[in-house]
């Protein structure tokens, strides 16, 4: 019953964020003033930008998700308190918010790199804040692509948290390459540095995109959770039906 | 249950390690996407052949225009000649920060393969109602292909 309720307000979130996209990208696409240099080309950021986040804030549910699960299996090992629904409940948001997240950073790249080429002169250089942001998407699709591989439920889950852990490593890297090493992307903006027309739009959009990325983590946790639960009720099956033999 | 225990263990100190060595160990030495001009002098005839990055400011009133365009990249201390026969995008100008890719021949001077502007973290409307021309913006994306077709043999016969 909850699970419904909480991937309703979740939908919802997701609906209210398409709208308030629409709002915000009406507006900076013909209120917003562009760039005093860039031009229009500047309005990609309006996109670019909460895509960032978007996929920064979906990586950190991952990560809570892989340390729910590693610190209920701790628990579970001392004593076996924890419910199980509870226990599943981190595997199956830990796949969701990677998906999406992984999704976003896809988004991130092609936007970026549209904007690059007009503005650096390329699509793409081997630039500390790119190339960390290549291997962190790389690791993430690794994760993906490890769960595909194990079949076994708690195995699978154990297994991708652990690579969870480290994968989210790149994280704080991609934050901090523009701070610690020398970069052709530019470092982060403060209120100062951007003007109040221009972040009304990336404000509006921002908030858009993390109610979608909720909307999207939520119908795909509650997706997860049904083919989790077939798998498992399917092994008890099996099981069932190999003792019977 | 023990031997997973341990995976863990180990996961996670490796993961915590691993930004401990990046945050404070001399990784960000050894990764190094551009030299300045100060750090490219420094580095004196070893620079010489292969291709490094060099990125600084464009100095004001350097640029001459022309084939091979020529202009001076600075940071405040050292400076370098640049000349290129790339076509630079939209954005270059006099003060604009920039990373050029290339060889430093014998004198000293840059000869870049690449040029690339850096934008910086400022985001502004125009003042005084000037704006940027969107033609001219775009234009580099359509010159490319036809300057590179052009070029492609000149690189192809000079190693």
């Amino acid at each position: 019953m909850s699970s419904t309720l909480s991937s309703r307000v979740t939908a919802g979130l997701g609906v209210l964020g398409v709208l308030l996209l629409c709002v915000g990208s009406y507006d900076g696409l013909f209120l917003a003033p562009a760039d005093r240099f860039m031009g229009d080309i500047q309005r990609i950021m309006y996109v670019h930008v909460p895509c960032a986040w978007a996929t920064m804030v979906c990586f950190s549910v991952s990560l809570v998700g892989a340390i729910g699960w590693v610190v209920d299996l701790g628990v579970k090992a001392k004593r076996a308190g924890v419910g199980a629904e509870r226990r599943w409940g981190w595997d199956d948001s830990l796949e969701s918010s990677i998906e999406v997240g992984v999704m976003f950073g896809a988004l991130l790249c092609v936007q970026g790199m549209i904007w690059a080429k007009p503005t650096w002169g390329v699509y793409w250089t081997w630039d500390p804040r790119l190339t960390t942001v290549a291997v962190m998407e790389l690791m993430f699709v690794a994760v993906l692509a490890l769960r595909s591989f194990v079949d076994e439920p708690v195995r699978r889950a154990t297994w991708s948290s652990v690579a969870t852990l480290v994968a989210y490593i790149n994280v704080p890297l991609v934050y901090f390459s523009v701070r610690w090493w020398s970069s052709l992307h530019q470092v982060q903006s403060s209120t100062e540095s951007v003007d109040p027309a221009i972040r009304i739009p990336l404000g509006i959009n921002s908030l858009a995109i993390l109610f979608i990325s909720i909307g999207l983590m939520g119908l795909r946790t509650r997706l997860a959770a049904l083919n989790r639960e077939a798998l498992l009720a399917g092994d008890d099956a099996g099981a069932a039906a190999g003792g019977a033999s | 249950m023990k031997s997973k225990k341990l995976f863990l263990v180990i996961a996670i100190a490796v993961a915590v390690s691993g930004v401990g060595w990046v945050a404070f160990g001399n990784l960000g030495e050894n990764l190094v996407y551009y030299w300045t001009p100060s750090e490219l002098h420094d580095h004196g005839d070893k620079a010489q052949g292969a291709i490094v990055r060099l990125g600084g400011m464009v100095k004001t009133g350097s640029i001459v225009p022309g084939d091979p365009l020529t202009f001076t990249v600075t940071d405040g201390t050292a400076e370098v000649k640049v000349l290129t026969t790339e076509i630079p995008p939209a954005m270059f100008r006099e003060g604009i920060g920039v990373v050029v890719e290339g060889t430093v021949d014998s004198n000293g001077t840059f000869e870049s393969k690449r040029l690339m502007v850096k934008h910086d973290n400022s985001y502004k409307a125009p003042t005084g109602g000037k704006m940027p021309d969107q033609k001219e913006m775009f234009g580099t994306l359509a010159d490319d292909d036809a300057a590179n077709a052009g070029k492609t043999p000149v690189a192809a016969g000079t190693p």
